[in-house]
């Protein structure tokens, strides 16, 4: 029970009816208590295969979701491909509505009409993006695209991609952890990225209240006294700036103390041509990092 | 939903007590009551809000004056002492989502709007609450891009409020109390408000919101005492109205064209300025073909019946949601009577204010929509500029090169500041059908992946010859508005939560404070026992600085 009252208080306003309904009805207090806090575990999407909805759908869905997800739900360079059958934050029916209703806590994704670009949704209209979505959809191959773990001796063997990233707990810290990359990323994205990791930077951190997230930008600073740091940028305003740098030491410093600062969007990471990494062994990562963000 | 419930009810035990009083010692309690002072007279006259600039300790309305400059004469805060501001108080709404509020300020009492229609008046010293109150919204509203409110406006003994279901109220000034509460429109039809009304004489001038949903929209006139509408002006002209040809069909009546913005007022001419957004659909011209009159215009307004003076358009036939709601700001130069507007569409443009013809437009940000100006040198839309299905890369992008966010503009530097973004757009359209009450854009946009990040800045451009004499720059867009002060300092906010104070002439930064979380919101200043305070809203809290 607690945890359904704190979530009737953090709820949004717009969900009152919805939750209200719920907690009204006194069978379904008891579903709503066990399920907290989705109240929707137990809803089938109404428009599920209906072409109607789904095209009403793409219209929300350039409205509210095209800014971050891309034309076509592909991804864009803020949010996931939303085409992969596998969603990272639940890919029922009723997982997909919260996920759109409520947003993803700790995420860049933010709860329905709560964003700057979009209008907000009705419970109908969410149910007909998720009709969309659906239409949209990507089946999984039928074959395993490369093999997986080959992929994962290349990740943590020659190909060295842990001295920088971590899977699981395990591995570097200055790029981004990959353990939920396979899941929320498209193929595409994943391949250009290690072959042209320069052409997007990775997303870093993204604050409540901010439009964009911080991206991976490359920094190389002169201390006061003359010590120089090279690394990724954590965080950074007009006035300072937060870093790790290649040795995983972190560094917080007030910019008009620094001798010398100078950011780069050439990326860190060195791009792997087919020379470095065949097409071979790049999709036998591709194949363990999908494998990995599955679980 | 009224968060000042409890003292609502603490009140009426006190009087059902003192009632009982009455009824055991009848002449006792008249003795009492004689000793009560008559109901004192209305706090804000009209004339003091055509005089707010002498009394710089109070901000009476959103823009601090008529002339919507949001610059105050106060300097005991300045550019030799401004480095040793200190944060005075914060006062947290605890509502989510952005807080956009402008606070008033009168005789000591700051009355500002939070997330969801709050609305609270707090000791202006001391940040603690007098009231608080919040409308029940329905449940189904969806008002567009957050559930904000800009600020209130002040006359009488009355705050008066626009709120997201699209009523007008008035709130009594000392206890919050609902003096009277009207229906502007249905909001089922996708109307919302959420800007500050202003009121001149004894009207309060309002409009309303809803571009991105089909309506037609309006502005309107309230009786301040009783809440009786005097007058209605559609933006968007109805059959047999001039301008009602710039409109395909019945296109008109789904045209868009809402005001998010307050307006300002001359009272030598009495005339009040108005502006408006774009036209339904947004990104999508096609079924709309013309002007499509009045979206993304200038109105030049008679106060007392509402009827069109002159009108200037900024993007005709607008297919990029520059919509034309940024505060009009009046300036004197010389002899000549000049409204200034850095426009969403990228332009600064300088009008004439008695006329309505352009005298200049210069751009202040990156544009790609326009390359060439008319006779009149107004700046006209590339053919090629269009969203396509598979879309088009147009700057400024979807939220413009600046937005609701106010400007300002210095009497003393004779410079006009504002926040600049730099971030184009990839626009596209989609024949999406009207559906009432329902979001109707006709397309998407969205950022182009290879670019590099967005940037902002804080721009001061030289009126006369649109040039920009410095900038402020913001490592990525902010939503802060802009405050210039007699003490020779411009403020403003960044979404990196850091709320600054620059030197007007030289752009050079004195003194910073990190908020916490992004600033949506415009500021402004107030003095209270002879000293001044700068206010500005950040995350869910409204603080106030001042010197130690």
């Amino acid at each position: 029970m607690p945890s359904l009252w704190i979530g009737l208080q953090i709820i949004r306003r717009r969900d009152w009816l919805i939750r209200f309904s719920c907690v009204l009805t006194a069978a379904a207090m008891l579903v709503c208590a066990v399920v907290a806090p989705s109240a929707f575990a137990q809803e089938k999407n109404p428009y599920a295969g209906d072409a109607k909805a789904a095209k009403l759908g793409e219209f929300q869905f350039r409205a509210n979701c095209a800014f971050c997800h891309g034309l076509g739900a592909r991804g864009g360079g803020r949010g996931p491909d939303l085409t992969r059958a596998q969603k990272r934050h639940g890919s029922s029916d009723s997982e997909l509505f919260r996920t759109i209703n409520d947003g993803v806590p700790g995420t860049a994704m933010p709860p329905n009409g709560a964003t700057q670009q979009g209008v907000g949704m009705t419970e109908e209209e969410i149910w007909q993006v998720i009709s969309y979505i659906r239409s949209v959809q990507v089946k999984a191959p039928a074959q395993p695209m490369g093999d997986a773990s080959h992929g994962k001796q290349l990740f943590y063997g020659s190909a060295a991609c842990s001295t920088c990233h971590m899977i699981q707990g395990k591995g570097g810290r200055l790029g981004p952890d990959l353990s939920t990359t396979g899941s929320a990323r498209s193929t595409d994205y994943i391949v250009e990225s290690m072959r042209n990791p320069s052409r997007r930077l990775a997303q870093g951190i993204s604050e409540a209240m901010k439009e964009f997230s911080q991206e991976y930008e490359t920094i190389t600073v002169v201390t006061g006294d003359g010590q120089k740091f090279m690394g990724v940028v954590l965080n950074e305003d007009h006035f300072t700036v937060q870093m790790m740098d290649t040795r995983e030491n972190l560094h917080l410093f007030e910019k008009d103390k620094l001798r010398s600062l100078e950011k780069s969007r050439e990326s860190l990471m060195p791009a792997y041509d087919p020379k470095s990494l065949s097409d071979k062994d790049l999709q036998d990562i591709v194949a363990y990092l999908l494998l990995v963000g599955a679980q | 939903m009224k968060n000042a419930s409890m003292p609502h009810e603490s009140k009426s035990r006190l009087l059902a007590t003192l009632g009982m009083a009455v009824l055991s010692s009848l002449p006792i309690a008249i003795a009492a009551l004689s000793f009560l002072a008559p109901p004192s007279s209305a706090q804000v006259t009209a004339q003091r809000l055509l005089d707010a600039g002498k009394e710089p300790q109070n901000w009476l309305m959103y823009s601090g004056d008529y002339a919507g400059r949001r610059y105050s004469t106060l300097e005991q805060i300045n550019s030799e002492n401004a480095a040793s501001l200190a944060p005075k108080w914060a006062y947290q709404t605890m509502g989510g989502g952005k807080f956009e509020t402008t606070p008033l300020v009168v005789d000591g009492i700051l009355y500002g709007t939070g997330q969801d229609d709050r609305v609270f008046a707090l000791d202006a010293r001391s940040g603690r609450p007098i009231w608080q109150y919040q409308r029940a919204l329905p449940g189904d509203i969806r008002p567009c891009c957050g559930r904000v409110n800009r600020g209130l406006a002040i006359l009488g003994d009355k705050v008066f409020l626009g709120t997201l279901d699209a009523h007008v109220m008035a709130l009594d000034a000392k206890t919050g109390n609902v003096a009277w509460d009207v229906t502007a429109v249905d909001y089922r039809g996708g109307y919302s408000i959420t800007l500050a009304p202003l009121v001149i004489k004894n009207l309060v001038i309002i409009g309303v919101s809803g571009g991105e949903y089909g309506i037609r929209g309006f502005i309107d006139a309230y009786d301040a005492a009783t809440g009786e509408r005097k007058w209605r002006f559609y933006t968007v002209p109805g059959p047999g109205e001039p301008g009602h040809e710039t409109w395909e069909g019945d296109s008109w009546e789904i045209g868009g064209a809402p005001a998010w913005i307050t307006g300002t007022y001359d009272p030598v001419t009495n005339t009040t300025y108005w502006t408006t957004g774009n036209p339904s659909p947004s990104n999508r011209g096609e079924g709309r073909a013309g002007d499509n009159l009045y979206s993304n215009s200038l109105l030049a307004l008679e106060p007392e019946t509402g009827k069109l003076k002159w009108y200037f358009q900024f993007s005709k036939h607008d297919e990029h949601d520059y919509d034309a709601t940024q505060v009009p700001v009046l300036v004197e130069q010389g002899n000549k009577h000049l409204i200034l507007q850095a426009n969403r569409n990228g332009f600064f443009y300088v009008i004439d204010r008695v006329n309505g013809k352009l005298i200049n437009a210069n751009a202040y940000a990156k544009v790609t929509w326009s390359d060439s100006k008319d006779a009149s040198g107004t700046p006209i839309a590339r053919k090629d500029a269009s969203p396509t299905p598979e879309g088009n890369r147009v700057c400024p992008g979807a939220a413009g090169a600046t937005n609701w966010m106010s400007p300002t503009y210095d009497p003393q530097t004779k410079l006009f500041y504002v926040t600049a973004r730099e971030q184009c757009d990839i626009f596209s359209t989609a024949p999406q059908p009207y559906e009432a009450g329902h979001a109707y854009y006709g397309s998407a946009y969205f950022p182009n992946d290879d670019a590099a990040p967005f940037t902002g800045a804080l721009r001061a451009i030289e009126p006369s010859t649109g040039k920009i004499k410095w900038e402020w720059k913001h490592p990525s867009p902010t939503w802060s508005g802009v405050l210039s002060t007699a003490g020779g300092l411009v403020f403003s906010g960044d979404a990196e939560g850091n709320f600054i104070a620059l030197d007007a002439a030289s752009g050079k930064a004195l003194w910073h404070f990190q908020c916490g979380a992004s600033v949506y919101a415009s500021p402004m200043t107030f003095a209270v026992d002879g000293k001044q305070y700068v206010a500005v809203a950040a995350g869910s809290a409204l603080f106030t600085f001042a010197l130690p």
